[in-house]
């Protein structure tokens, strides 16, 4: 037992700060956003100069190997400058490959999503019907589902890699509230996918790595959100001082700490106990998804208030975080729908 | 990263446990599952001398005063299978996790090989002479006197002033203090701390009842009290420094052992709320849910905080674990009253005397006062951890 990061880790989780401070500028994102939701040279950058695709991924389907620890500390800090980039597609889509993919699927696929050159993404909600491979109906709100090249989707009994030129696909690609990453679905008529090795093993390691993603981004947002505030309270004079000396502002700022501290041991808790393969890994996933989106959003909307009206503008990055935080608080079910899960673990199921 | 144990630390797990079931099992059946601080206090003493005599008393100490040497793992196993084995908590935990960690760091080797190995040895229950009727939170305003008189030509520090909120100081041997021994200084300057024998004429007790109905703490006076003039921890004028030191130390493994006691409330939640019913109300799902997520987060933050190597400052996960677990707690307790309804609103007995469920939805009140109020953590993790301004001082 050791809850600490290792060197290694420490370096990684540095170098992926550096990376992100230097280059996920307020400026940039905001040029995704208004275009399509993705900045791509800051992705060509993150798969190819820095390899940080692969991580996560096995040594042998040409990941960097590491673990979720390694992930989570990447994309943490990538949550931290609330990036617009598919991570979640790659802990999603690339991880179903890697775990669930036939040999021929790896091979096609996973060399070039982790370089980079295609995007994966994995759509959420299902209203299909199925006759053997063909499947109708649609796939709702796929993140980053606008431009992504593959698709990784499930349904009960299977999961299939549809590609993005596949026959009888169209994809609808809304406005989304939170621009950083845009959700798309896809209508489906008879499209033909091709199935899966492993189902429930892609579906497994789809979970953890959405799951894992999630939380970790929303830490290092929400820890973002306080440290911005915080800078600010020190800056800002009214009634002759500054706000971060009134203590009703400051406690509040206390309270976000003491929220982010406990999702940063759920984040780092989770991927330890996927990583471990532990008994706990199911409990650990649910806690932190949810607790995480949920300190989130707080830090994120107090972060408005405790702003004032600059808070409030297009101009400010406060609402960047606020919609980020939204949006991570649905993605991948939401608080209670996970909180029900822990409740059946620990209750038996309600009836 | 890892957050499995070695089979050699599986081994030491086995050890405790067998060894703690088999006395909970045996000569110590008859205090098995006590949750108050308070209930037969006699017994728990032999059981602190007993812990003592087989070495599990402070097993992380040094061996040479009575510990283990024991790694931060097995310190953390041994809190979790001891709660897991449903013993008490430890009438003498202001001994060894404030006193002893305080004299193991600030004291002299004299001071040591005198108090110690009767801590570890359960044979010197301590108590915690730092409130006052006016100083709570503001500790630094303690006007407690202490000064150094030479009586029949030795000296001695003699003590005059109230304490107040003194647990268990009606079963303690020995209390430390905060006092002022520079005449006229103000504040955190001049302050001495002192370790007193109960035993003498010159402090006098009297319990305060406190909601629950139980008596745990006490108004603690000092008349002409003394102690030897080698008594006192640092230098005088130190007492703030080692004060401080001293809180530092209730963030330490402890919280494990405290940990595992609120697992045996939850779960006896959960048993409560499986036989009436409320476990299918989704509401009620929802908060146990979150009581579980909380309690998980509580062991993996301790677990970051015991793994820190950096301990040129306080992480994170130190400074906000005070007021989480008490927060924490205080929900738990209503909870629990919400799974009971009614039925938790009475006894069942005679006398005010409540069960483990009821007791903790009231004791809960305490946590997010004592050691420091939410109001002063908050101050705390903002001027400490966030760097904002400190809070002003009046003059008064
Ligand atoms: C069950 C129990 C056991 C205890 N055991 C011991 C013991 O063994 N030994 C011992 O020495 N003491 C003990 N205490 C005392 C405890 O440490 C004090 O009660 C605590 O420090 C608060 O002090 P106070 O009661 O004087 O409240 P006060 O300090 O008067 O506080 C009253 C209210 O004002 C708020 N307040 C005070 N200052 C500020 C500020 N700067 N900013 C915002 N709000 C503020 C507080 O948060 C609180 O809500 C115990 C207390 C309890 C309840």
């Amino acid at each position: 037992m050791d809850f600490a990061f290792t060197d290694e880790q420490v370096m990684i989780a540095e170098t992926a700060r550096a990376f992100f401070a230097e280059n996920a500028t307020s400026a940039r994102t905001r040029r995704a956003m208004a275009a399509d939701g993705i900045d791509r040279e800051l992705w060509a950058a993150f798969c190819q100069d820095l390899g940080f695709a692969g991580v996560g991924i096995a040594e042998e389907f040409g990941g960097a190997g590491l673990g979720m620890v390694e992930f989570a500390c990447i994309a943490e800090a990538a949550g931290t400058h609330v990036a617009a980039l598919p991570l979640l597609g790659l802990a999603t889509a690339a991880r179903g490959i890697a775990a669930g993919g036939t040999a021929a699927q790896r091979e096609k696929w996973l060399s070039r999503i982790l370089s980079g050159e295609a995007v994966a993404a994995n759509a959420g909600k299902w209203h299909v019907e199925r006759q053997g491979n063909y499947l109708s109906g649609s796939f709702d709100f796929a993140p980053h589902g606008n431009i992504a090249d593959v698709f990784v989707v499930s349904a009960t009994g299977g999961s299939w890699l549809i590609e993005r030129d596949a026959a009888g696909l169209k994809i609808e690609a809304p406005v989304t509230m939170d621009q950083t990453r845009p959700l798309a679905t896809l209508h489906m008529d008879r499209v033909l996918g091709e199935p899966l090795a492993d189902h429930l093993g892609a579906v497994k390691a789809m979970h953890s790595g959405g799951w894992i993603c999630l939380a970790a981004e929303a830490l290092g947002g929400a820890q973002a959100c306080l440290d911005r505030t915080v800078a600010y309270a020190k800056e800002r004079i009214q009634f002759g001082r500054p706000i971060g000396s009134f203590q009703a502002y400051k406690h509040r700022l206390a309270d976000m700490m003491v929220e982010i501290e406990q999702a940063r041991s759920a984040v780092y808790w989770a991927a330890c106990a996927v990583d471990e393969t532990s008994d706990e890994g199911p409990l650990a996933l649910h806690a932190a998804k949810s607790f995480c989106a949920d300190a989130f959003f707080k830090c994120a909307g107090d972060m408005i208030q405790l702003h004032g009206g600059i808070g409030f503008t297009w101009e400010h990055d406060a609402h960047l975080y606020f919609k980020r935080a939204r949006s991570i608080q649905t993605l991948r079910a939401p608080g209670n729908w996970h909180r029900e899960e822990i409740a059946k673990i620990i209750l038996g199921d309600a009836a | 990263m890892k957050l499995g144990f070695s089979p050699a630390e599986e081994a030491f797990r086995t050890e405790a446990a067998d060894w703690l079931n088999t006395q909970m099992a045996g000569p110590f059946k008859d205090i098995k599952g006590i949750t108050t601080l308070t209930e037969k206090a006699e017994r728990r003493k032999e059981w602190e001398q007993h812990l003592g005599e087989h070495g599990w008393g402070c097993i992380g100490w040094p061996k040479a005063w009575g510990g283990r040497d024991a790694t931060i793992a097995q310190q953390v196993i041994f809190a979790e299978e001891y709660a897991r084995a449903g013993v008490p908590g430890r009438v003498n935990h202001i001994g060894i996790e404030l006193a002893g960690p305080t004299i193991l760091t600030f004291g002299t080797e004299a001071q040591k090989a005198r108090f110690l190995p009767g801590i570890a040895k359960g044979q010197t229950i301590f108590c915690q002479g730092f409130s006052e009727p006016g100083a709570g939170s503001d500790l630094a305003s303690v006007r407690t006197k202490g000064r150094l008189e030479t009586i029949d030509g030795v000296k001695y520090w003699v003590v005059n002033g109230q304490k107040i909120w003194t647990s268990l100081a009606h079963i303690s041997d020995w209390i430390f203090v905060v006092t002022r021994t520079e005449e006229g200084s103000r504040g955190p300057k001049g302050l001495s701390f002192l370790m007193m024998d109960m035993a003498q004429p010159g402090i006098e007790i009297r319990p305060i009842q406190q909601i629950n109905g139980d008596a745990e703490f006490n108004e603690t006076f000092f008349t002409d009290a003394r102690c030897a003039e080698d008594s006192i921890i640092g230098a005088p004028g130190e007492g703030w420094k080692i004060a401080m030191g001293l809180l530092a130390f209730e963030r330490g493994v402890s919280t494990l052992g405290q940990q595992m006691a609120f697992r045996n409330e939850l779960d006896e939640i959960i048993a409560a709320a499986k036989r009436n019913g409320s476990a299918a109300d989704p509401l009620i799902r929802q908060r146990i849910a979150k009581a579980e997520i909380g309690l998980r987060l509580m062991r993996y933050g301790a677990l970051r905080m015991l793994s820190n190597r950096d301990h040129s400052r306080m992480d994170g996960a130190a400074l906000t674990y005070k007021i989480q677990w008490a927060s924490w707690r205080r929900n738990l307790g209503e909870l629990a009253m919400d799974v009971l309804g009614q039925a938790g609103e009475v006894t069942g007995g005679d006398g005010y005397r409540w069960g483990t469920l009821p007791n903790l939805f009231l004791y809960a009140r305490a946590d997010t006062i004592y050691g420091g109020t939410n109001q002063i953590q908050r101050n705390l993790i903002a001027e400490r951890g966030l760097g904002l301004p400190r809070e002003p001082r009046g003059d008064a």
